[in-house]
């Protein structure tokens, strides 16, 4: 990040939300800074960027009316969790009686004895996929505000590079030695931690696509069994999550809070939690699915599952958006050759 | 962990590089070791951590270092900004060992920046550290620490004890608390002197009162005083100091890089009566720069203002702070605190002593003035498209030169010339005997490195015996 401001001698709001957004918050500035408080400079760019970056969360979000969300998000999440897991139960109970919840249901179909297929099937998708356009037009917006262009979105080469850092988090990586997750001490735990979370999270994603595939196509009925690619991959998935969201939320609670900022971390521990419930509870659902527990837990797993899904948007999930939209900026500007790498 | 009664087969004194140095360099040798830090931890590492990079010998390009640079081009280059006034025996030491430094100091967690970013024109003679001095620091007191050497931070050294030619004891203050601590050896690596205003007034008058002090406000010269009194021999000329032009609203101490301002070829500088008084474009800005800081202490009050227009504005580094700005002389005097009619009197008999020229900012160009006393011999542009800018001027100290007189070994000798048994002295406490006056970027780290080893490896076998 500090080759591409370096360019620069004075810096326009856009260059400030693509500069935010490039950081990975590494926070080697701040241990490397003589002038980082207690300097009477008082220097803190990782606090000042991690706040820059949630105002530019809420001022390219989509639609725009519901940018306030950014200001206590860590409410925002738990209170549309909370909202979830009333709706999930009531679902339930209105479709499928008061006892559906309670009882034992074993065999091809069983989770919809809880949920009504055509339910369940309706909800995820329109949730989904209105996550998925509002995810899309808050890169827009920060795409244009930074100068981006659409052709350039639909070069391939342009995302060469952008992929490769956002699948291996080169950028974390400090160049072999790691980060200063911590403290200044360099490691790379936070890159590990993180790599978990997000491959898991594609694992179980992409668990969920290949049941909806077994589903439609081939016509088998979840709950499928212990050995079948769905619950494998979900199964792994999940383990990886629980890993990563278990890291992450450890180095928060560590690591030195001076380089944080201490408004900002109940976004981040409010979607790590529902990240972490989403994944624990379709880990516990799937131990104890042939028991009477199915189906609280289903409801459960279900409940979470629907309140990430809202919240994608509108979280610190969106951080990965705008992280890969600043990267492919800077993979285009050193293309151009004016950029050095960001090493 | 630190235990006071003990005795130590090593005692450091001090916090930045070369007392890192040597206390990693004796405590991989099995020596118990304590190093005495008078910064609190925030603050540690002395001017250090105010360091990019360190000058390094070398024969062949390196992942860190273009081309080569021989121990001859070397040397030359420090009697050039010496004059001479270097001891031969110690500079080719530190010229030679300073080939050897780099490994060591990975060997040590620290990090380099590759070859070829940024500042090119030192790319070929200068390592750059991957973060600057502070994290080369973070990196040194992390190895420190996990290898066994014990700190104490918030503890200065009031005075040593001599026995016959022998250290035999330390009078401390740990936080504030009086102690005592005995050691077989003892390096001093406590620095220069350049933030006792007290001790800079005895050279300088009141003007030392305003003084900025680039760096740690830690460097109060305590140990050298106390060396000197008790008759060892003292090295580097005592009045003299590496000061520049800085911001004059920088911090008192610790402002560091970011108040350095280099507008004076592109300016003119007047003093508080609203005259000038040097010649702002005598030579090209790397070969004036250090000149400045005494030109300013001889003004009165030690201050002065840089005064340009806006053609200039984005010709040089700016400093930290915006500069003051006005759309006529007479408002930016007014808000300089300067007599109004002197200022404009100034800059009017400056323009018309202007003579036009080709402007060239990277070399000596034509434009002059004619006529003028004192003249603007390069980059004299007339002063004339508003808005107009000023940056207020200080003399900001980097280092002072006097230290103490050190053999091959580090050791520190006596004003007879006879070594003292058990005391070395490594880094700015002794960069005089090789940097006798002027200034050689990074050098003063090579210094410190160099000596900062030798004084570890024979501190650590003097403790042997």
């Amino acid at each position: 990040m500090f080759p591409a401001m370096e360019l620069l001698r004075s810096f326009t709001n856009p260059d400030l939300s693509y500069l935010a957004n490039l950081c990975h918050n590494c926070r080697g500035c701040f241990y490397a800074c003589p002038y980082a408080p207690p300097h009477e400079f008082a220097l803190n760019l990782p606090k000042t960027f991690a706040q820059v970056r949630n105002e530019s969360y809420a001022e390219y979000a989509w639609p725009r009316v519901l940018a306030g969300v950014f200001a206590s998000n860590g409410v925002v999440v738990s209170l549309v969790t909370v909202a979830c897991l009333t709706l999930i139960f009531m679902i339930s109970i209105y479709f499928q009686g008061p006892n559906a919840l309670y009882a034992k249901h074993l065999g091809s179909g069983a989770f919809y004895a809880v949920i009504p297929f055509r339910v369940m099937v309706t909800v995820s998708i329109v949730t989904l996929g209105y996550a998925l356009l509002a995810l899309a037009m808050g890169f827009l917006n920060f795409w244009k505000d930074i100068g981006g262009t659409i052709p350039e979105l639909f070069s391939l080469s342009n995302w060469q590079r952008t992929f490769a850092d956002v699948l291996t988090l080169r950028n974390l990586g400090g160049g072999g030695h790691g980060c200063t997750d911590k403290d200044e001490t360099f490691s790379n735990a936070r890159r590990r931690f993180h790599h978990a979370l997000f491959y898991g999270f594609l694992l179980c994603a992409a668990s969920t696509t290949v049941a909806a595939i077994y589903d439609h196509f081939l016509h088998w009925i979840a709950p499928y069994p212990f050995v079948s690619l769905p619950v494998l991959l979900g199964t792994m998935g999940g383990v990886g999550m629980m890993v990563g969201c278990s890291g992450l939320t450890w180095l928060k609670l560590v690591g030195d809070q001076t380089p944080a900022d201490r408004n900002l971390l109940g976004a981040d521990l409010a979607l790590t939690l529902l990240l972490a419930l989403s994944a624990f509870s379709g880990l516990v659902l799937l131990a104890l699915r042939s028991t009477e527990a199915l189906g609280i837990l289903l409801a459960l797993h279900l409940s979470f599952i629907l309140a990430l899904f809202l919240v994608l948007p509108y979280s610190k999930f969106v951080h990965g958006i705008y992280r890969s939209g600043a990267l492919l900026r800077n993979s285009i500007e050193r293309r151009l050759g004016s950029a050095p790498s960001s090493e | 962990m630190v235990d006071l009664n003990s005795i130590y087969d090593v005692l450091v004194i001090g916090g930045g590089n070369a007392a890192l140095c040597a206390a990693v360099t004796a405590r991989r040798k099995g020596k118990s070791v304590l190093l005495l830090e008078h910064a609190p931890r925030d603050f540690r590492g002395g001017n250090s951590r105010h360091t990019r990079n360190l000058r390094v010998m070398h024969s062949a390009p390196t992942s860190v270092l273009t081309e080569s640079y021989s121990e001859d081009e070397y040397f030359q280059d420090l009697l050039r900004v010496t004059a001479g006034n270097t001891d031969e025996v110690l500079a080719r030491l530190t010229v030679k060992e300073s080939g050897n430094a780099l490994p060591w100091m990975e060997s040590c967690g620290a990090l380099f920046q590759p070859a070829l970013s940024g500042t090119l024109s030192l790319s070929r003679t200068n390592a750059f550290f991957l973060g600057g001095g502070k994290a080369l620091m973070n990196a040194y007191y992390h190895t420190a620490d996990c290898i066994g050497v014990h700190t104490l931070y918030d503890t200065e050294v009031q005075t040593l004890h001599f026995e016959g030619r022998s250290v035999r004891n330390v009078t401390i203050s740990v936080k504030g608390f009086p102690a005592n601590v005995r050691a077989k050896a003892v390096v001093a690596a406590s620095g220069g002197f350049q933030a006792n205003l007290e001790w800079l007034k005895e050279y300088w008058g009141e003007a030392a009162g305003n003084f900025l002090i680039r760096g740690t406000p830690y460097a109060r010269g305590r140990v050298l005083r106390d060396l000197l009194r008790k008759g060892v021999m003292p090295v580097g000329d005592p009045k003299q100091c590496h000061a520049l032009a800085i911001d004059a609203r920088a911090p008192k101490f610790d402002g560091g890089i970011v108040t350095r301002l280099d507008c004076i070829p592109f300016s003119i500088v007047v003093n508080n009566l609203g005259d000038r008084f040097y010649d702002e474009g005598e030579d090209i800005w790397p070969k004036r720069y250090a000149i400045w800081g005494l030109l300013l202490a001889r003004q009165p009050q030690q201050i002065g203002f840089s005064i340009f227009d806006s053609k200039s504005l984005n010709r040089f580094m700016p400093s930290v702070f915006p500069p003051v700005q006005s759309q006529t002389i007479a408002g930016l005097a007014a808000q300089l605190g300067l007599p109004p009619a002197a200022l404009e009197k100034t800059v009017r008999e400056y323009n018309i002593a202007v003579r036009p020229g080709n402007f060239d900012s990277k070399k000596l160009d034509s434009c002059h003035t004619e006529g003028l006393v004192p003249p603007k011999s390069n980059w004299a542009l007339p002063i004339d498209v508003p808005p107009f800018y000023s940056y207020p001027l200080r003399p900001g100290i980097t280092f002072t030169y006097l230290g103490v007189k050190v053999n091959e070994e580090a050791r520190v000798l006596l004003e007879s010339g006879t070594p003292i048994d058990n005391l070395f002295a490594a880094g700015e406490m002794m960069a005089g005997n090789i940097l006798g006056c002027g200034y050689l970027a990074g050098l003063g780290m090579a210094i410190g490195t160099v000596f900062g080893r030798i004084a570890g490896r024979e501190a650590a076998r003097i403790a042997d015996n």
